[in-house]
């Protein structure tokens, strides 16, 4: 991946979609080149259905104000869950406030999971639209979004998944899920910071106004001197999407990420996760004074521990961790309904990747355990 | 003039605990901190050999060995940027 960066500010920076000399042809022909492998890392139907934005909070808000500003309106209704990260909580809330509409919040289960016979007796046919993480950040819970899709489409609503934690740790296939929006993050998958990707299929991408104006998303701005006016029409998707000089170093990262990814195979990167998690959890027991969070289940989770030590704040663990090298993140992650649910003041939390290994989970324990009996 | 900005790099609210900031002192003074701290401040305890626990004028506090410091139940900036005048200078 850095490599792949380097390569294309050392021998193809340039614009895209702006000029005809050679290095703008190189560097579109890169950054078009990775939309068309995002497009089937997710199994997207068409290449037009990949937006490139700067990660899963901008691409929420994208749909929120492409989609949710002009058809949501005073009676609607939009769900979500109380374990979203605020970036699937808060555009909403915002735009609520402007449009009328209600949120309806649908209940989590006392093990993290979600509360599905919840979340499906709120749909009603004032629902339009239905948010969902596929994977919480801070448990690690996966939601079956293909069910709570299939009700949503029952009723008449759309389906908009966050998957900042999926797609970066499992097989996602938007064909399989038929959901209608999902959004993830390049940085949490090896790419760099500052890039994402909103997918949305192509029929309603086509309906929806641009998020953004300015130079890239446009077809035409003709200026009618009699009027006083111009006069524009969008560009093609997904580029009406895409106002500006879009971050294309960003793009080739990931793609480059994507590769490296593919080669590992994501079947493989879950089972790996999932064996370390395993690990992980069973050896946190020999810990006393802590108490870890979530489900036990495997099968209901992938690799991300929540936990707190009796005695100590969150931050107090993470700073400890952090004198020992090991970067744990601290508070609510973004997630504050949820911690208030649990009537947690805040939570640490160890999450695995490819690169991590039984041995530092070893190394983890080992200080907190001398942490813990401190 | 010294100034509590020579040796503090950063201060952050935390989210999750009742008004608590996270000091980071400058990577270069934060020995000469923590020491500049241990002399004016009561240690408490002591934990694990890298996090020692202070109390001073009714507020406690921990000092890590990274050169890191949390200090809890801080009403606001001012409070906190008094507090560092007096350990620091």
């Amino acid at each position: 991946m850095l490599d792949a960066v380097r390569g294309f500010y050392e021998n193809h920076n340039a614009n895209v979609h702006r000029a005809v000399h050679t290095l703008s042809q190189e560097a579109t022909a890169l950054y078009e080149n990775a939309r068309e492998k995002i497009k089937k890392f997710i199994n997207a139907q068409d290449s037009a259905e990949i937006v490139f934005v700067r990660g899963t909070t901008e691409a929420i808000n994208l749909v929120a104000y492409s989609w949710g500003l002009r058809n949501l309106k005073s009676g609607d209704e939009v769900l979500v869950s109380l374990m979203e990260h605020h970036s699937n909580i808060v555009p909403w809330e915002i735009l609520s406030k402007i449009n009328g509409f209600r949120i309806q919040y649908a209940k989590v289960n006392s093990d993290g999971t979600l509360n599905y016979e919840d979340y499906e007796s709120k749909f009603t046919s004032k629902t339009r639209l239905a948010c969902l993480g596929h994977v919480s950040n801070v448990s690690g819970v996966i939601n079956d979004v293909k069910r709570i899709g299939k009700v949503a489409h029952e009723h008449g609503a759309l389906m908009l998944v966050d998957a900042a934690q999926s797609v970066p740790h499992m097989p996602v296939d938007v064909k399989y899920l038929d959901v209608d929006f999902l959004a993830f993050s390049g940085h949490k998958m090896l790419a760099p910071t500052g890039i994402g990707v909103l997918y949305g299929q192509k029929e309603l991408l086509e309906q929806l106004a641009p998020f953004q104006g300015g130079g890239e998303m446009i077809r035409e701005v003709s200026f009618s001197q009699e009027q006083n006016r111009s006069s524009i029409s969008w560009n093609e998707l997904p580029w009406k999407f895409e106002a500006g000089t879009p971050n294309i170093c960003g793009a080739i990262g990931l793609m480059e990420a994507v590769n490296y990814l593919e080669r590992l195979g994501m079947a493989e990167v879950l089972q790996h996760e999932k064996a370390l998690t395993e690990y992980a959890l069973k050896r946190m027991q020999e810990c006393s004074n802590v108490m870890v969070y979530g489900p036990s289940d495997l099968q209901l989770k992938c690799g991300i521990v929540p936990f707190n030590v009796d005695g100590l704040s969150s931050h107090d663990v993470a700073l400890l961790c952090d004198n020992y090298g090991i970067m744990l993140r601290s508070g609510f992650h973004c997630a504050q309904p949820l911690h208030q649910i649990f009537k947690l003041q805040s939570s640490a939390r160890a999450s695995f990747y490819v690169y991590n290994t039984t041995e530092e989970i070893d190394r983890f324990v080992d200080v907190l355990k001398e942490i813990a009996n401190a | 003039m010294p100034a509590v900005e020579d040796y503090v790099a950063r201060i952050e609210e935390t989210c999750g605990e009742d008004k608590s900031a996270i000091v980071t002192f400058k990577y270069d003074r934060k020995d000469e901190a923590i020491t500049r701290i241990s002399k004016k401040a009561k240690l408490k305890n002591s934990i694990a050999g890298v996090i020692s626990e202070f109390t001073y004028q009714d507020v406690s506090f921990r000092v890590f060995s990274s050169g890191k410091a949390i200090f809890k139940g801080i009403e606001n900036k001012e409070a906190l940027q008094k507090i560092l005048s007096a350990l620091l200078l």
